[in-house]
């Protein structure tokens, strides 16, 4: 009886909805997963899965993962200026958010001071405007920084607002060693896909191993890098692109540390990587199970780390800002909800669920509740986090992790072939990947293969009616006025002495953090330190190709 | 004589924000629709963007905004077309722009407002229907 069942659902001559099924990545899916496929990839229990917290880690990290603690619930936050930001923060951690994650303002984010004229229009609209030291005080004010963890999403400028974090908890009374967070400083990925670089890429790597060695010493609980995919599907890339991208970014950072003369194990428990999660279901979650078992055997393997800690991939995931519509953007909670089950299924240890309202404007303080209370309902309610890896051992699953694994070992080859990630770059390999898939998904879109509700399919046109967040334009001309005030104030023939040991260091090979924290003491903008390193740097230009 | 000429199109990403990705995939859509397509890249001020209108003499200028910068660098970018004689030439904008917005930035003489989620012919069609020369 289960013999004739299994042979009419298998049978292909049935009407089905579309002739083919793809996922996001372009894997063709077949009607029906069977033993048999596991055994056409010769699936093999310990090799391929393992025990969670053992290598390769596919289950998971950590020997008990949810059962022990639940995932760090960090929601991306920050607008207008220091004071307004800190009062989110404050509302975040009373609603039961166990970690900050700051968004900085565009201007912060390229090292451009307030009153420049290319900061014109941007000062606290995407995220919290920072000048100085005077802003990362106000913008901590209250928050004790020896007990709580702060991730900064920041590239370029990564050196400077670690400087700047450091220096804020010293004020506080906090040694270095107490500090726990991430910065972003994965510049890499700003190449490929997000574009806020300054500096061109040789010296961006070399600030960069800079963090990496001045942490290892002095701030050993801090996370160096963030390793990011996020931003190589938001502009556009599939899950494969996203996992191979991320991974070979990873790979060359790994490689500078060592050619730095380090030992792989001294800095590799430090490295973090941030992902996106999608709206296809099992294809994120094979994504994520994927990731850590090529960085496993590739930190094993090619790089001869010996500490499990070095091999084991920690993650930060964020839902899918790109996949939130403005047409009925209630719908949203409803994509974010699986989208964050999705990384919750797939082992993440911290996830940002994004507000419903973020197609429209920055969000709301509902829409940011809403958010956060999703995560929770996820972690309390489900019962999903009573038990590790539950989908191990899905036929379609492992089969799905394994094709994951596979094309992003053939982009692995193809960017070797390339000479490496940095060349690749400069030959606009992965922006032109980029390119083609986020045309042919929008393509696909308007061709209704893929159907997004309310947006090409069920449409109902009604006038939108969700309160949205404005930033006030007075924000910009305090923040100005603040910095102006900074710099009289300020003992401005000491700070010069500091830019110019800095821009004198950063001729020769030393590590320059410890000049970035002197600078940064003494109230230097993060403009002004941005500036003083162009002049020995020189700058990025990257060519428009579509 | 039957005018033969593409329609020249400038495809924009005013100030420092880095989403490039809807202006990217425009861009190759105006080019698919058979039109002459310049991205200028990112990062650029009023005056960069003058300057290549001034070169490139488009007969369209479409926008690409999501920093929430818009209300500040159009009526700047409009003014400062105007200032150079360019009078000619639509001006198209699309990304997150909230509705309330709009009027302001008709009133500076933007078109369009074409958020996430707009087809792509749609924004072709605009480009066609509109032009001023």
């Amino acid at each position: 009886m289960t013999e004739i069942d299994e042979k009419e659902t298998l049978r292909p001559t049935k009407e089905e909805r579309k002739k083919i099924f793809r996922n996001l990545s372009d894997i063709e899916i077949k009607r029906l997963y069977t033993s048999k496929d596991l055994d056409d990839l010769n699936f093999n229990y310990p090799m391929d899965l393992g025990e969670p917290g053992k290598f390769p880690f596919t289950r998971g990290v950590y020997p008990t993962m949810y059962r022990g603690r639940l995932w760090t619930m960090r929601q991306f936050a920050g607008f207008g200026n220091a004071q307004q930001t800190n009062q989110r923060y404050k509302f975040l951690l009373e609603h039961g958010q166990t970690g900050l994650s700051v968004a900085f303002s565009l201007h912060t984010i390229y090292g451009i001071e307030a009153d420049d004229e290319k900061a014109l229009g941007e000062i606290g609209k995407e995220g919290v405007s920072i000048d100085t030291l005077e802003d990362m005080e106000t913008l901590f004010n209250g928050i004790n920084l020896s007990k709580i963890s702060t991730s900064m999403t920041i590239n370029a400028p990564a050196s400077m607002l670690l400087a700047l974090y450091i220096v804020t908890a010293e004020k506080q009374g906090h040694t270095p060693d107490k500090l726990r967070g991430t910065i972003q400083n994965d510049i890499l990925k700003e190449y490929i896909a997000q574009k806020s670089w300054v500096f061109p890429p040789e010296p961006s790597m070399r600030l960069i191993i800079d963090t990496i060695e001045y942490c290892t010493k002095y701030v050993p609980q801090w996370y160096t890098i963030s390793i990011s995919g996020y931003h190589i599907r938001e502009a556009g890339s599939t899950a494969v692109q996203e996992l191979a991208f991320t991974l070979a970014d990873g790979f060359a950072y790994v490689e500078a540390a060592i050619e730095r003369g380090f030992n792989v194990d001294e800095f590799a428990p430090r490295l973090s990587f941030f992902f996106n999660s999608h709206n296809n279901f099992f294809e994120e979650i094979a994504k994520f199970r994927a990731a850590r078992r090529i960085w496993a055997k590739r930190m094993k393997n090619r790089y001869g780390a010996k500490k499990p800690e070095s091999m084991r991939l920690r993650f930060h995931t964020q839902t899918a800002g790109v996949s939130l519509t403005a047409q009925e953007p209630e719908n949203n909670i409803v994509r974010v909800t699986l989208q964050g089950l999705a990384a919750v299924l797939g082992g993440t240890q911290s996830l940002h669920t994004n507000s419903f309202d973020e197609a429209l404007c920055l969000p709301t303080e509902k829409a940011a509740k809403i958010a956060l209370r999703t995560q929770q309902i996820i972690a309390e309610e489900s019962g999903v986090a009573d038990t590790i890896d539950p989908l191990a051992g899905s036929y379609y699953v492992e089969w799905l992790t394994n094709k994951m694994e596979e094309e992003a070992e053939a982009y692995f080859e193809k960017i070797e072939e390339l000479g490496g990630v940095i060349p690749a770059i400069k030959a606009n390999f992965f922006q032109r990947e980029i390119a083609n898939a986020s045309y042919k998904y929008q393509k696909e879109i308007e061709n209704k293969e893929r159907i997004i509700v309310g947006v090409n399919d069920y449409i109902q046109r009604e006038p939108c009616s969700t309160p949205l967040l404005k930033i006030d334009e007075k924000i910009a001309q305090e923040q100005i006025q603040k910095l102006y005030k900074i710099k009289k104030t300020r003992d401005n023939k000491k700070l010069k002495e500091k830019i110019n040991s800095l821009k004198e260091a950063a001729r020769g090979t030393e590590n320059l953090m410890p000049y970035i924290i002197d600078c940064v003491r003494e109230y230097a903008s993060i403009g002004e330190i941005i500036n003083a390193l162009k002049e020995v740097f020189g700058i990025y230009q990257e060519d428009s190709i579509f | 004589m039957v005018n033969q000429r593409k329609i020249k199109v400038l495809v924009c990403k005013p100030g420092l924000d880095g989403h490039d990705r809807g202006a990217k995939v425009l861009a190759r859509a105006l080019r698919d629709a058979g039109m002459e397509v310049i991205y200028t890249g990112l990062h650029q001020t009023p005056d960069d963007i003058v300057q290549t209108v001034i070169q490139e003499d488009p007969d369209a200028i479409m926008l690409s905004m999501l920093s929430g910068a818009h209300n500040a660098l159009c009526p700047v970018i409009m003014e400062k077309l105007k200032e150079n004689g360019i009078d000619d030439v639509l001006v198209g904008i699309g990304g997150i722009i909230p509705d309330e917005d709009k009027t302001f930035l008709e009133k500076h003489g933007l078109k369009g407002f074409y958020g996430p989620g707009t087809e792509l012919k749609t924004i072709v069609e605009f480009v066609k229907n509109n032009l001023k020369r």
